[in-house]
């Protein structure tokens, strides 16, 4: 990228200044991308959708009221009722929460881990390389579901064991993804220069490297936060994640299940939620991944 | 010759290393990871002297070193253990139900190979055109959708509403065990057998969920294809090839895509090994009697030993998928060896 003139003049003048610079050039780029700008919409939509449930609709998300069951969408009810009378529309926003709530936990567990498994593995290489790589492939030869299946039968079910579930199966990819950077930064100039000037280990991963793996990781978390969806919600269908009555949307397409054929909203609506919300998290994560970490083009 | 077989055996212990890490962490969900295995087996009901009976049947009362070492010889040996829910070894029922699987996920594969393929070609050939557009959203889609919401949505769309397929199940009910257990795979049991009827059922029940877990693997296999075909066509050789008055079908099916061809048989790979998990919540829609329902079926019956012994089978498999296509890279690809 050549500098122009106009922006040499306007170099910042310090290090928050330089931060905030680039937050705005990324923004300035993520918003060219119309595709980008609507993953963006519907992230900011879920985000009110959690936040604002009570303020969009009047129904209670546990009320029953089963002289309403079953009704089909209508001005009253916008996505119709389930078997007991609940309001969907009001149950898919307040399950916009549970959502959340699961994918932010996760991501709070996995990033921090990987970001630890990654830099130790690839900065002290060796032994401490071998084994942690292996026990990261270990975990890869499972398929994630079927890996999380396991554990939520051994922990038993529940949302909080669905996030420990989904976080144990998900942080070998990110473990992956620094580590890779790490050894491609290991041997750059500027961390010698940091080694020959006496920096510690501890000191160099903390403050040159990590940094550095920063933009791949969080590129790599919108990619997986659609996983991540996926899989709870996948949990909820067959009645592992989220327990009744609480509104997650994966378990309330397996309770429409039984509705299917006469009441087809019941399991249809929540699903469009969730495929909606893992698209947004999908096109926000591409378009992300061209701004932040172009050379990767195809995913693994 | 000598590196060969050395990049081989390196290729063969790591592959052991793995079953073994595999089996290690089985272990660890079965045994160390529940507050207490006895109480899962035997319920929060019985008795002080049951509990302890099976707490020393189960050898719990072993150190865990000893427990893990019975655990390997066993599962070396076969054995997983007795089913809670069927009352059979999990071997067995592993060997009856896994078939059904196969079936299922080989039919997907083809599915996704047939079409995803041509569409990943036409996407990079018309790179930024509109086909290309098309199929970035069809693969979007695929990677955003749940699997077992879309088994519904086909269902009420192709099976209630327009009639176009059968139902639920693998077969029709009064045909089940019509047909003799040779491989476990009807079609091709029912083909053995000459029992045409059995066969065109079972093929109209395999439609809708090969269709609905094809597209999952079209929308993976188009997106590699599409990345693979636009570094090629990009190369030099291409250019030669156009330049000497080659047909263009003639430059983008022969030349380019024969030389993705290692590649794309390590996507088609991961592809197929992926369907194991998406049969998963595709078996429970289609009440589909695979290993995948086996699992979620005894998972909801808390029967551990099926759900690990299920869960190692696949495992097992994914790491088997993964040694296959190494293998195969290294006898298709020159460079590697």
């Amino acid at each position: 990228m050549t500098v122009s003139a106009q922006e040499i003049l306007t170099l910042p003048a310090s290090r928050t200044g330089a931060g905030l610079a680039r937050l705005c050039r990324v923004w300035r780029e993520l918003a060219t991308n119309p595709l980008t700008l609507v993953g963006i919409m519907v992230i900011a939509g879920l985000l009110v959708m959690a936040v604002a449930a009570p303020g969009m609709t009047s129904y209670d998300p546990l009320a029953q009221d089963l002289s309403q069951r079953l009704l089909p969408p209508s001005n009253a009810h916008w996505c119709g009722t389930d078997e007991l009378g609940r309001d969907i529309f009001a149950r898919i926003l307040y399950g916009a929460r549970i959502t959340l709530r699961i994918v932010l936990l996760v991501l709070a567990v996995v990033a921090p881990a990987g970001l630890l498994v990654g830099c130790s593995a690839g900065y002290l290489g060796g032994w401490v390389d071998a084994m942690l790589m292996r026990i990261t492939d270990i975990f890869l030869a499972f398929p994630k579901l079927i890996l999380a299946l396991a554990l939520v039968a051994a922990l038993g079910p529940g949302l909080d064991n669905a996030v420990i579930a989904i976080a144990l199966t998900a942080w070998p990819p990110f473990a992956r993804i620094v580590r890779a950077r790490t050894v491609s930064l290991r041997e750059a100039e500027f961390v010698q220069a940091a080694r020959l000037m006496g920096a510690g280990r501890t000191r160099i991963i903390a403050t040159h490297i990590v940094p550095l793996c920063l933009p791949p990781l969080v590129v790599r978390m919108t990619l997986e936060m659609s996983g991540i969806i996926l899989t709870a919600a996948g949990l909820g269908f067959l009645g592992l994640g989220a327990q009744p009555p609480l509104p997650e949307w994966g378990a309330m397409i397996s309770t429409g299940r039984a509705f299917l054929l006469d009441q087809w909203w019941v399991a249809t609506m929540p699903g469009i939620a969730i495929f909606v919300v893992s698209l947004g998290f999908n096109l926000f994560g591409d378009g992300l991944r061209d701004v932040l970490d172009p050379k990767t083009e195809t995913r693994v | 010759m000598m590196a060969t077989l050395r990049s081989l055996s390196g290729l063969l212990f790591s592959v052991s290393l793995t079953l073994l890490g595999l089996i290690a962490v089985t272990f660890f969900i079965g045994r160390v990871v529940p507050i207490d295995p006895v109480l899962a087996v035997v319920g929060d009901r019985a008795g002080a002297e049951v509990v302890e009976r099976v707490r020393v049947e189960m050898g719990l009362h072993l150190p865990l070193y000893q427990q893990f070492w019975d655990y390997l010889s066993q599962v070396l040996r076969g054995d997983f253990g007795n089913s809670v829910l069927t009352a059979n070894p999990v071997a067995e029922d592993i060997r009856r139900l896994f078939p059904a699987t196969l079936e299922l996920a080989t039919a997907a594969t083809i599915v996704g190979v047939v079409v995803g393929v041509p569409l990943g070609v036409a996407a990079a050939v018309w790179r930024g055109r509109w086909p290309d557009h098309v199929i970035r959203v069809v693969s979007l889609v695929g990677y955003s959708m749940p699997v077992f919401w879309l088994a519904l949505v086909g269902l009420l769309v192709f099976y209630a509403e327009l009639g176009l397929v059968v139902g639920p199940g693998r077969i029709d009910i009064y045909m089940e065990e019509t047909v003799p257990f040779v491989s476990g795979v009807i079609l091709l049991d029912s083909l053995l057998a000459g029992d045409r009827e059995v066969f065109w059922s079972a093929l109209s029940h395999l439609l809708l969920p090969a269709a609905i877990l094809g597209y999952f693997s079209l929308a993976y296999i188009a997106r590699m294809t599409r990345g693979f075909m636009i570094e090629q066509l990009g190369e030099e050789y291409i250019i030669t090839a156009r330049a000497k008055g080659l047909s263009p079908a003639r430059v983008v099916w022969g030349h380019a895509l024969s030389n993705v061809r290692v590649q794309l048989i390590t996507v088609i790979a991961l592809a197929y090994a992926g369907l194991l998990e998406g049969s998963v919540l595709t078996e429970t829609v289609f009440s589909w009697p695979g290993l995948g329902r086996y699992i979620t079926g005894s998972l909801l019956n808390a029967d551990m030993n099926a759900v690990l012994g299920g869960t190692l089978v696949v495992g097992a498999v994914f790491v088997g998928v993964n040694l296959l296509t190494d293998l195969l890279y290294h006898f298709l690809d020159p460079r590697v060896r």
